[in-house]
């Protein structure tokens, strides 16, 4: 089954982004095909690279980016969300001239019609949030 | 997704301000509108103050986006549900709501109502005939 997911919170604050990404693993283990995670609302901060969680702790963020790897997965963070939250790649600080970056490898930035054609392109669009 | 057409259903549950839930429901509403898919929006549970007319964010400093919901009808978004559950819970009836409208061009582009008040069932119907629900 081609399967998108949505994840609406931010990491750590809420356990969306932990219980999508064992569904996502859950789901590839199983032989489906994920089309794409699309991060949203205060979703987009899972995609940091500059958090330090306590060593004993998961790393949500990178948690992520690795699996990424590993599938080839599709991470898209919402623009329109992340410009309010500060989440930069060169592009955005170029445009929006900001002196750094702080976008995790495995992620990048797009725009909101990436989640409507994912929820058209797949069977199911699931969605991690309150 | 050359040509495929699925019916979207965007569930508004939550009051328009204190989190930005609602606000950022509706910029993936008009997005999602140049796409041309059948699209449907719910509002239920305080998501129904979203759409209630006269709203003043003066004092909280937050931005007003409620006139963005009068721009829908242009959009071609006008199915508007409104669960009569919620209204009544909250001592709101539609006259409280924003009149948000639309010009039906199969009818001489008359100017119509998008609001539709609905019961539970009538949700529950809404949400088994949509191939795509989001919830805001």
């Amino acid at each position: 089954m081609k399967i998108s997911v949505q994840i609406n919170e931010g990491p750590y604050q809420h356990q969306s982004s932990d219980s999508a990404y064992n569904f996502v693993k859950a789901a590839l283990d199983k032989g489906h095909d994920i089309v794409r995670v699309f991060f949203y609302h205060d979703g987009v901060n899972n995609g940091t690279r500059l958090a330090s969680p306590p060593q004993d702790d998961r790393n949500v963020q990178q948690r992520w980016s690795d699996l990424s790897k590993e599938h080839n997965l599709d991470l898209v963070i919402c623009v329109a969300a992340a410009q309010r939250r500060g989440i930069v790649d060169d592009g955005e600080a170029e445009r929006n001239g900001k002196d750094a970056t702080n976008i995790m490898d495995g992620f990048h930035i797009s725009g909101l019609g990436q989640l409507i054609e994912a929820a058209v392109e797949s069977d199911r669009l699931v969605v991690f949030g309150d | 997704m050359a040509g495929e057409i699925k019916q979207f259903l965007y569930v508004n549950r939550k009051a328009p301000y204190g989190t930005v839930y609602a606000l950022e429901s509706l910029e993936v509403v008009l997005i999602g509108a140049a796409f041309d898919q059948d699209v449907r929006l719910l509002f239920m549970d305080d998501g129904v103050f979203q759409i209630k007319k006269d709203q003043n964010t003066e004092a909280s400093g937050l931005k007003n986006f409620s006139p963005t919901y009068n721009a829908l009808g242009d959009y071609d978004v006008n199915k508007i549900y409104v669960s009569k559950e919620s209204l009544d819970e909250r001592g709101l009836t539609q006259d409280d709501l924003m009149p948000l409208v639309y010009e039906d061009e199969d009818d001489d582009w008359a100017e119509k109502s998008s609001i539709k008040i609905v019961s539970a069932d009538e949700i529950r119907d809404l949400m088994e005939g949509s191939d795509v629900v989001l919830s805001f």
